[in-house]
């Protein structure tokens, strides 16, 4: 029976790396050290429906074909289009993005990743004012002052706070949890702010002001700041700024509830530049707090091999980036795309309305294990082994710290980087008879 | 069986003592060798210099750059140098090219090999992040890669250190570069890494390391003498105390003093400094801020245990990034610039910062001539090893824009002609008229690299040696470079012929073909009793700092594109 220790669990950006997986008959019968939601993955794959077989859509209604059909099928959009958009990549292995970028140069298309609905403006903030940040252990030996802004790992990243945060010991914080202050700042008392020290509770879409406010206190103007700001009390923010600068070691993670709010990108870009103000009276870090297990790891490699981190539109030949202008929203939106490729990602279920009318409207590729709503718009379903589990593959940490990921049991389906090789061979292929 | 003669080559390669001489090359499955057959395919290099591939010892091409990229994608759209920088699409041999300063990691293979380089080495790996720079590295496309692991700031190395245990840190040394695939050991501000984990520096060589109780001295003298015990292929790599600050040329003078006392194990240098221009400031603020390259050099004179690289300033636009994660916070708020930093449990930290030299500027006009000063001043070229620091000094694609600096006292006159009397007060460039010539340039780009990283088959045309060449258009004798300086830049902005392992990688400064290029790391023997006895110490480490496991933090053999692993034999 074997025994597979140090396991990684590809759910969220956590990739907690300590798993013990027991596999009897080539089933995973038990898991040790997984959180509910890496349980509910590993064990997942066999409780829930998988797409069982390659299938191509006639008269309406998926059919199963062979993988090669399927393929070649794909590859027959793909070749036919002139404005391809490809999406998803981000619950797979930088292996199979790095394929998908190739392939995506080859077609002229347009890449993007989920982050286009998620963290994409946390890149945009790097972009005005840079990403002073750490790896997650030095926030376990040295934090005092741990902040959750607009996230709440007790549901989204439920090992966190045990393994990197709030509750973990280090060198520096032999006390844990009791020698660390811990707040939070969001919209709603989550279980996350159940267990703050302290809670503060700001207006919807007012994290720009609260963030400049304590710049502005941090930075010795605190006369600027009016009796309430973003619904907090000044005394209430002059106190967390004190905290703050009083610190030994400050970390901020913040959530999609910095990043999707109103004022987007520039919650992050003053974030940014909060940790550099803070920087002049203590130590602090700023940490993204990123969903899907390898979305750092899509960033990454698109960034060393493209230059740009998303948005990537190759119609020219050469990576041309303008977020805004090459997301994968904008083009939906725009109705620009006449085809469309997308894997491990759920746009059907999380897109906006019209940019999903026109994807039902144009050629779709879908790659994943499992179908969901934009199996329903696809026109060919290609499904692929689950990486972690029955693939090995490398995926990026929060903290853009890289793992290998373990192929735990084995599978009759193909990988992503192997169905992406396929349809780039047979895409070359096509092109060569035309 | 693949044979090549390049023949009438007008050939430069100092470590056999060949000064332009005309000859034939043979070359045979990626070597070079005495003769070959009537079959081989001939390369007609009449009038034409040839030299070894280029070698650049210090530059950043892997992990940190990508930080870089990241935080600017303006940088992608700069063409500042026509045919090496900017975006260039796909064709049937090559994929898509962005960047100047943080090109992608394609561009970053064609453009070295389109100056003729073929070797290069990444000058700063992360143990914990050494994954990520194997990735990078298998898709940088035909070079030879290494890449010198950080052990400057390591929680293990300075209690190894302050307990006095010897064996068990180079036993700690020689594991570190297995799990990061590591070629040598960088140490980066000694002690200033895990100092800024709480926002503070160190001041110098004795100023105690916060909660470790050592000094900077010792982890530089402590790692010297595990470097040296493991008998690793490099010294040390040095990136000093106090690095841009005015006044610091007296810390980088102090630190190459320290290491009078190291015996090397091999032939080779005990010390190499890096990026130098950034550590010989003189001056007490930038102020009265001033060239302290004179007195650098003049030690560097007296001394036969050391080599060093320049960290050339190119003008210009250039992104620094290092692992002295305080100096880029500083540079940071100085500059009122964009700061990207990331600390790294137990061992290091580092950052990210764009900055613009301008001529303009005293205090820019001066670090330009303080690179120059430092190479010119240096009487002995087998001690320097040229780079621009890249991107920290300026992007490696200007080399042969450099290279006219240090050949031509009338190209140096033109740009200071541009310089405020005030820069010209602080510098001595102005008074210097050396002018290197082809041998003394292929030295400090070939040469030197292959005796101070104890890699006897590359950096030079031996039989026996990689064949690794570089053809370029100009012919030495029936050109002066003193003049004809716009002639030089041209012939080694875009190789004749560049020559990788006996493939034409590049023709008329085009890329012909794009094999993958070797690693090269280090494989350190360690008695099993001293290995054991350290593992319990980093199982330890691990179980309670750190945030993966240990089996999780070796890099992967699967990493490594054709790996070539060096062994060496422990003295213990």
């Amino acid at each position: 029976m074997p025994v597979i220790k140090d396991a990684v669990c590809s759910l969220c950006g956590s990739l907690c790396d300590d798993i013990t997986v027991t596999v009897e008959d080539n089933k995973i019968t038990k898991i040790e050290n997984a959180c509910i939601l890496g349980q509910s993955k590993f064990v997942g794959m066999f409780k829930h429906d998988r797409i069982e077989t390659p299938m191509i859509r006639k008269d309406g209604e998926l059919v199963p074909v062979p993988y090669e059909e399927a393929i070649e099928a794909a590859a027959k959009i793909l070749v036919n289009s002139r404005r391809t958009l490809s999406y998803g990549w981000c619950s797979t292995s930088c292996e199979a993005v790095s394929g998908a970028i190739q392939l995506a140069e080859e077609t002229g298309s347009v890449i993007d990743s989920t982050a286009n609905v998620c963290h994409g403006p946390t890149a945009l903030a790097a972009q005005e004012k840079g990403a002073p940040s750490a790896t997650l252990g030095e926030i376990k030996n040295r934090a005092d002052v741990i902040i959750f802004w607009g996230c709440n790992p007790v549901h989204a990243h439920p090992r966190h706070m045990v393994r990197y945060s709030s509750f973990s010991k280090g060198l520096f914080t032999e006390k844990g949890r009791k020698g660390r202050k811990m707040i939070v700042v969001d919209v709603r008392k989550t279980d996350t702010a159940k267990l703050a020290d302290s809670y503060i509770e700001i207006e919807q879409g007012s994290d720009l002001l609260l963030v400049t406010a304590l710049r502005s206190i941090v930075n010795g103007h605190e006369d600027v700041i009016p009796e309430t700001i973003a619904g907090v009390p000044k005394a209430e923010v002059l106190e967390l700024a004190e905290t703050l600068k009083n610190a030994k070691f400050v970390c901020i993670f913040f959530g999609m509830g910095v990043t999707q709010s109103r004022s987007k990108y520039k919650n992050g870009d003053a974030m940014s530049s909060l940790i550099s103000d803070l920087n002049q009276h203590t130590k602090a870090v700023m940490i993204g707090m990123r969903g899907h297990y390898n979305v750092t790891g899509f960033g990454q490699v698109a960034t060393w091999e493209t230059g740009f981190p998303m948005a990537i539109d190759f119609s020219k030949g050469y990576p041309y980036y303008n977020p805004g202008e090459t997301g994968a929203n904008d083009l939906l939106v725009r109705g620009e795309p006449d085809a469309a490729i997308i894997a491990a990602a759920d746009p059907g279920a999380h897109f906006p309305q019209k940019a999903i009318r026109h994807l039902a409207k144009i050629p779709v590729i879908q790659i994943d294990p499992y179908a969901n709503p934009t199996t329903e718009i696809a026109d060919v379903v290609i499904p692929s082994a689950i990486v972690g589990i029955e693939a090995e593959g490398t995926a990026y940490r929060m903290d853009a710290i890289s793992l290998r990921m373990k192929k735990l049991i084995e599978s009759k389906f193909k990988t992503d980087e192997e169905i992406v090789k396929d349809l780039t061979a047979k895409v070359r292929e096509l092109k060569r008879g035309a | 069986m693949s044979e090549i003669l390049i023949k009438n080559a007008s050939v430069c390669d100092p470590t056999q003592g060949i000064n332009c001489e005309t000859m034939d090359i043979c070359i045979r499955d990626g070597k070079i060798v005495d003769s070959v057959s009537g079959n081989a395919k001939v390369i007609d290099a009449e009038g034409k210099l040839t030299m070894a591939g280029g070698f650049d010892g210090h530059t950043h091409s892997a992990g940190k750059i990508n930080v870089g990229r990241f935080m600017n994608p303006n940088d992608a759209r700069k063409t500042l140098v026509p045919g090496l920088s900017g975006q260039v699409a796909r064709t049937e041999k090559t994929r898509a090219q962005v960047g100047y300063n943080t090109p992608n990691t394609y561009a970053i293979g064609y453009r070295y090999a389109k100056l003729g380089y073929t070797t290069i080495c990444e000058a700063a790996i992360p143990l914990l992040a050494a994954r990520h720079t194997h990735e990078e590295f298998k898709e940088i496309p035909i070079l030879d890669k290494m890449g010198l692991s950080l052990f400057g700031s390591n929680w293990q190395v300075m209690e190894y250190i302050r307990d006095k245990e010897p064996e068990k840190l180079a036993a700690y040394i020689a594991w570190g570069l297995r799990a990061s695939r590591g070629y040598g050991v960088k140490i980066v501000n000694p002690g200033g890494g895990e100092a800024w984990g709480w926002g503070r520096n160190v001041s110098g060589l004795y100023d105690p390391v916060p909660n470790f109780d050592v000094t900077p001295a010792e982890i530089l003298m402590g790692l010297a003498e595990a470097n040296e015990r493991l008998q690793l292929p490099h010294s040390v790599h040095v990136h000093c105390n106090n690095l841009g600050k005015p006044g610091n040329y007296a810390t980088t003078i102090e630190t190459m003093k320290l290491f009078e006392k190291i015996k090397p194990s091999r032939d080779r240098q005990a010390l190499h400094v890096t990026h130098v221009q950034f550590n010989a400031y003189a001056g007490t603020s930038w102020r009265d801020f001033e060239t302290g390259a004179p007195m650098v050099a003049d030690y560097v004179n007296g001394a036969n245990h050391l080599t060093f690289d320049l960290g050339q300033v190119i003008f210009g636009p250039a992104v620094t990034m290092t692992a002295d994660g305080p100096v880029e916070y500083a540079n940071a708020r100085m500059l009122h610039e964009k700061w990207s930093n990331q600390d790294i449990e137990l061992e290091d930290a580092s950052g990210v910062v764009p900055l613009f030299y301008s001529p303009k500027s005293f205090v820019n006009a001066v670090q330009w001539a303080i690179g120059l000063e430092l190479a010119l001043l240096v009487k002995d070229p087998w001690k320097v090893m040229f780079t621009t620091d890249s991107p920290n000094g300026g992007s490696f694609v200007n080399y042969p824009e450099a290279f006219t600096y240090l050949m031509s006292a009338k190209r140096r006159a033109e740009v200071i002609s541009g310089f405020s009397k005030m820069a010209l007060d602080r510098m001595v460039l102005p008074g210097i008229d050396r002018e290197l010539d082809f041998y003394e340039l292929a030295v400090m780009t070939r040469s030197t690299q292959s005796k101070m990283y104890s890699r006897p088959e590359k950096g030079n045309l031996k039989v026996g040696s990689d064949a690794d060449i570089a053809i370029y258009d100009i012919l030495p004798g029936q050109i002066d470079p003193s003049t004809e300086y716009v002639k030089v830049k041209e012939a080694f902005s875009g190789a004749a012929y560049t020559l990788k392992s006996g493939e034409i990688v590049v023709k008329d400064g085009e890329i012909e073909e794009t094999p993958k290029g070797k690693t090269y790391w280090v494989n350190a023997k360690v008695p099993e009793s001293i290995d054991t006895a350290m593992q319990k110490d980093i199982d330890r480490k691990f179980r309670k700092y750190y945030t993966v496991s240990k089996s999780n933090y070796m890099v992967e053999d699967s990493y490594l594109q054709k790996p070539v692993e060096i062994g060496t034999e422990g003295v213990f």
